[in-house]
């Protein structure tokens, strides 16, 4: 466990960083809190020759709410997602489902852009993006673009980011309504069993809207329309809670690993799904 | 002189002795981040090494070019089992009669194997050294079952070639290494044979690891000049370790000093030889400059020592009314690709002989055969004395089986067989003799206080709840009843490596009144310094405070055979208060000339000698202290030091009752521990709150292991649990608050009568954590389920038994 040499930069602003990026090309990585990237560099499933630290960089820091819009930059730690009052008032999902990840050690150090752009299927951060309908902003050296969490992962570790594109920010619309956020492990510092952000709007006693995602299910986040779709105008009774769960179900696609086989994820990715619209639905 | 006054309370309470719950004198250091371990040995133009690993299970290695990883600038050398032939060091002896590769010769046999030793100027330059060695392999057919391994016509160990007979006796196949055999096979089959009742059942204690937070590592100085050989490392075993060396070595022993220095927690892991140990020493004497290894987490977790792996089929027979009469235990031990168990010599399966537990079973048979697989070598003691958490939890699920079987409460049936308060001293079937127990009274306490009845009130209503559909919560209460063997032991029939595992202590007064003791132990986290500090207070009445243990240097320790198996107090421990007593046998001569009386008249009182019956003319030990050293006194040498060697006439019996209560979620599988009582009997008790300590930590890793810790390989002998993200080390979030309670039965052979405790919660919890998941299914037919009882296993549990939907 002890990474290959490399070069170690520490530019003041983005476009610092953007040039390194396109000078070095595939031997070039930012770092940011480093709790998915240096384990891999020292596992040396990641040999990066140039790492780009992205600490000094402003830009990249603050969340701002303006009105009900929501930016979180990407170097926004975890611990700050949990600590920062008006976010938890604005959006409280973001602090229950930040308390799930891994311990406060690596809430510390890890941040909201590294969890987004990392695209490991077992952070928690993509799935709840995709369930609030974030909108991830990214710069590279053609200028900015904005791309929605939904359509931002395409396997295991690739999104769409090119790899001379660093992510700035993301931006969504405070939610209204109920949310949960429900994970199982097997224990502190654990990746998700399986894992349901959820955010329901009540509108006279009936569910108006609803927003669902699953994560660590498949090799990408899972946001499952066709089980919001079944929520839609109902009181979320145990009728619905299950074509719910079937819908979500139809659109999982867990493999086996270490916290078990694909039947006990199944049927877990059920039960906690069912327990987060249940929690949602009370608080909506 | 017996009766204590408010003023001899006070001079014993200033003493910090026997009972005191004095504050750990090695946490100040401990936990301002100030202890020092062997990674923080650093010396002048040291080298370090690391490792090339087999990623095959079974395969021939072809070739190895060093070509490149030599080319690397920093690189020192690169060994192989081809540079270390000549000295006869490519193979080394395992603690069990077995050899092990010090690096692959010609094949490796598990995944994480040493092929080759690199030396680098750096850590850095170690590894990147390492990705450059390059290993031609030749791949072959994969065993990870030690049963398929007996029928398998693939041989693993072709250097036993036409070997039919082991250290151990006869070999049955060429991938078996031994059959041992205890009690009497006939009487016992004819018990069952003809038992009103017989449970039988199968089991697998799964393969887990010690996991200590100090990996294993040293750092070998082989000074040409003089000719001496230091070697700091993280030995458990620090004068064997010694031994072993000048054997291999050819270096004499008193040139060859080991250091045991500060260790970050051991479990059994860090009692055997590993290869590291040998190639640093070799990399040191060829360089001439010290060697550094350290191993990383994964190399830990992957090569050095496992612990459990074990096949277990039990037979228990009983009347109808639940007296057993007989039990029958047949285990298949999965040893891994060498057999490097660390047990004594004799006991091949450790002590596993003691699985007919804290019941009085009149016949009983133990068979146990070891098999050679695919898989890292070890099956050490984690945190138990030898096999013995492997036999108690053989026997306390044995029993919950035969209280299925009968129809019966599971606390009633132990009750019934428990071994009577006058039945001790005890001859068990299996050849032990218990020294002492009261076990009716603990169970009743423990029961007691957890209101068992009231326990099992409310679980019964749960079931019922459950079955109307009111809740998906099962409510499981488990029990668990164990007795331990520890404090190996006796010389006449334990050893290791040919030494007899007595144990020392060596005490020098000083001239002002205090003290240092050295000892054959070594602390690795157990908090010697202040218990043995205590011991020796009670004895030769000094403070405690001034007092100073050292253990885990050769050079100036007496010989011991180390830390583990809970033999510390009852071996070193009871070594302290033999010196101790030398000590105040020649006080107490002193005392007499100073008062100017007969050795006769003076008599030992807390802190002091007194002439018997005037209590106001006396010597405390600090006047005795300084008159052995500035008085001549006729007949006396000067001094007052003294050694002990001690031989343990029997081994201790430490026991105890636990009860666990545990809500599981049906749906998904998460346990919950609701409470967790363990009533301990360890003797007499020499500081509660390091005890308490001890159970604490012994339980965490107990509900570690039961519920989900585990080395698991895949078909192809790949570790799949290699990292702590996969292997279950609990955290304060995982553990549950524990309840302490004691009962003292003092062992009457020990000079202090204690018994040793750092293992009791571990032997005694991993099947009170099993037993209470197993019990929450007993209402719907649950008979058995193996361990680990992690999420997915237990969601499996309820999903076989038609809980789901
Ligand atoms: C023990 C442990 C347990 C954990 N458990 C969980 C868990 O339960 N749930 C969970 O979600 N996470 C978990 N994590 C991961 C943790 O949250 C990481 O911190 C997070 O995944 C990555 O954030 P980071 O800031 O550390 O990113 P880094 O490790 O620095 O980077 C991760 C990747 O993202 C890239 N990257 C980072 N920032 C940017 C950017 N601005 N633009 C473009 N690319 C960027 C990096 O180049 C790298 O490829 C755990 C980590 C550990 C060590």
């Amino acid at each position: 466990m002890i990474p290959a040499a490399f070069d170690y930069y520490r530019p003041k602003d983005v476009e610092g960083v953007i040039a390194l990026l396109q000078e070095h090309g595939d031997d070039a990585r930012v770092l940011a809190g480093g709790h998915s990237l240096i384990p891999m560099m020292k596992l040396r499933m990641a040999e990066v020759p140039h790492l780009i630290d992205l600490q000094d960089i402003a830009a990249l820091k603050g969340i701002t709410i303006d009105q009900d819009t929501i930016t979180i930059g990407a170097m926004v730690s975890q611990h700050e997602l949990i600590n920062h009052d008006g976010l938890s008032a604005a959006a409280p999902i973001l602090r229950e489902a930040a308390l799930q990840i891994a311990d406060p050690q690596v809430r510390y150090m890890g941040t909201v852009g590294g969890n987004i752009a990392n695209g490991d299927p077992g952070n928690d951060m993509p799935g709840l993006m995709q369930c609030l309908d974030a909108q991830i902003n990214l710069l590279g050296p053609d200028g900015s673009r904005t791309v929605a969490a939904r359509d931002y992962y395409e396997a295991a570790y690739m999104t769409d980011r090119e790899d001379d594109e660093i992510l700035i920010s993301v931006v969504f619309t405070a939610p209204v309504g109920g949310f949960a956020y429900e994970k199982q492990k097997r224990k502190i510092g654990d990746y998700a069993t399986a894992a349901a952000a959820v955010q329901i709007a009540k509108v006279d006693g009936k569910v108006a809207s609803a927003s669902i995602a699953m994560t660590n299910l498949s090799d990408v986040p899972v946001w499952s329309q066709g089980a919001a779709d079944e929520l839609a105008g109902s009181v979320c009774e145990t009728a619905t809670l299950k074509a719910a769960v079937a819908a979500m179900l139809g659109d999982i696609d867990p493999t086996e690993d270490n916290r078990g086989p694909v039947a006990f994820k199944r049927h877990v990715a059920g039960i906690i799904l069912t327990r987060a619209i249940t929690r949602a639905w009370d608080r909506a | 002189m017996n009766d204590m006054t408010p003023e001899r309370e006070e001079r014993s309470a200033n003493l910090k002795g026997l009972g005191c719950s004095r504050k750990r004198v090695e946490d100040a250091r401990f936990t301002q981040g100030k202890g020092n371990y062997v990674d923080d040995v650093k010396m002048p133009g040291m080298l370090h090494g690391d490792f090339v690993r087999s990623p095959y299970a079974h395969a021939r290695v072809i070739s190895i070019n060093k070509d490149a990883a030599l080319a690397l600038d920093g690189v020192v050398a690169v060994l192989t089992a081809e540079d270390l032939a000549p000295l006869n060091l490519h193979w080394m002896p395992t603690l069990a009669g077995d050899k092990q590769m010090v690096l692959a010769d010609g094949k490796v046999l598990f995944q994480g194997q040493e092929v080759a030793f690199v030396v680098a100027r750096d850590r850095y330059v170690a590894a990147d050294a390492v990705e450059l060695v390059e290993v031609e392999y030749e791949e072959l057919p994969v065993i990870t079952d030690p049963f398929e391994s007996l029928k398998s016509d693939v041989v693993l160990r072709e250097d036993l070639a036409g070997q039919t007979t082991g250290p151990h006796g006869p070999r049955k196949h060429h991938n078996h290494i031994f059959t041992w055999e205890q009690g009497d096979v006939k009487a016992t089959n004819q018990v069952l044979d003809n038992a009103e009742v017989v449970a039988e059942e199968s089991m697998y204690y799964h393969r887990t690891h010690p996991c200590p937070l100090e990996t294993c590592g040293c750092v070998a100085s082989m000074d040409k000049v003089n000719g001496k050989l230091t070697l700091w490392g993280t030995f458990q075993a620090p004068h064997v370790v010694r031994t072993v060396a000048s054997m291999l070595s050819g270096i004499e022993e008193h040139n060859i000093r080991v250091i045991s220095p500060d260790i970050g927690g051991g479990f059994g892991n860090k009692v055997g030889v590993y290869p590291g140990y040998i190639c640093s020493i070799v990399a040191s004497i060829v360089t001439g400059v010290p060697v550094k290894w350290v191993e990383d987490r994964m190399e830990n977790l992957m090569a050095t020592a496992f612990a459990r792996d074990y096949w277990m089929t039990g037979k228990i027979a009983a009347t109808k009314e639940g007296k057993i009469t007989g039990l029958h235990c047949q285990v298949t031990a999965d040893h891994g690709g060498f057999d490097a168990c660390a047990d004594p010599t004799k006991f091949p399966a450790g002590f596993m002989n003691i699985c007919t537990g804290s019941y009085d079973i009149p016949v009983a048979y133990l068979g146990v055969d070891g098999v050679y697989t695919n898989k890292a070598p070890g099956g050490v003691s984690y945190r138990c004395s030898f096999r013995v958490t492997e036999a108690v939890y053989f026997i306390e699920r044995m029993i919950e089986v035969l209280a299925i079987e009968l129809n019966m409460d599971a606390a009633e049936l132990r009750r019934i067989n428990f071994i009577k308060k006058e039945q001790f001293p005890y001859q068990s079937a299996l050849g032990w003799e218990y020294d002492s127990g009261d076990y009716h009274t603990a169970w009743d306490k423990a029961l007691k206080t957890v209101d068992y009845e009231g326990l099992r009130k409310e679980q019964a209503e749960q079931v019922a709840a459950f079955k109307r559909g009111e809740t998906r919560t099962l409510m499981g209460i488990g029990l668990s009843f164990f007795t331990e063997i520890v404090g190996a032991g006796p010389v006449k029939n334990c050893d290791i490596l040919g030494m007899g595992m007595f144990d020392s202590c060596e005490i020098r007064i000083h001239p002002t009144g205090s003290a240092v003791a050295r000892l054959g132990t070594i602390s690795q986290g157990q908090g010697h310094a202040t218990t043995f500090a205590q011991i020796l207070a009670s004895e030769i009445g000094l403070s405690a405070d001034s007092i100073t243990i050292e253990e885990g240097d050769t050079d100036t320790a007496p010989y011991g055979l180390g830390t583990y198996g809970s033999r510390s107090t009852p071996v070193a421990g009871a070594a302290a208060a033999m010196a101790g007593r030398k000590i105040r046998a020649k006080a107490q001569m002193i005392a007499a000339y100073l008062l100017e009386v007969h050795d006769d008249d003076v008599e030992f009182d807390v802190d002091r000698f007194v002439v018997k019956g005037v209590p106001e003319r006396f010597k405390t030990m600090k006047d005795i202290a300084y008159a052995a050293y500035n008085q001549a006194i006729p007949g006396l040498e000067p001094g007052l030091e003294a050694v002990s060697y001690y031989d343990p006439p029997n081994m201790t019996y430490p026991f105890g009752a636990y009860v666990c209560v545990m809500d599981i979620d049906v749906d998904t599988g998460v346990p919950e521990i609701r409470r967790f009582y363990a009533l301990d009997d360890c003797g007499t008790r020499i500081n509660p709150m390091i005890i308490e300590g001890q159970v604490h930590g012994g339980l965490t890793e107990a509900l570690a292991v039961a519920l989900g810790q585990e080395i698991a390989y895949d078909k192809m002998g790949n570790v799949k649990t290699a990292t702590l993200m996969d292997f279950f080390l609990p955290t304060a979030w995982e553990v549950p608050n524990f309840e302490t309670d004691h009962t003292v039965t003092p062992s009457p052979h020990h000079p202090i009568g204690a018994k040793g405790v750092g293992e009791s919660p571990h032997v005694g919890g991993v099947p009170c954590f099993s037993n209470a998941v197993q019990d929450a299914f007993r209402p719907f037919g649950l008979r058995h389920t193996n361990m680990p009882h992690d999420h997915w296993r237990i969601w499996q549990t309820a999903n076989d038994l038609g809980l789901h939907e």
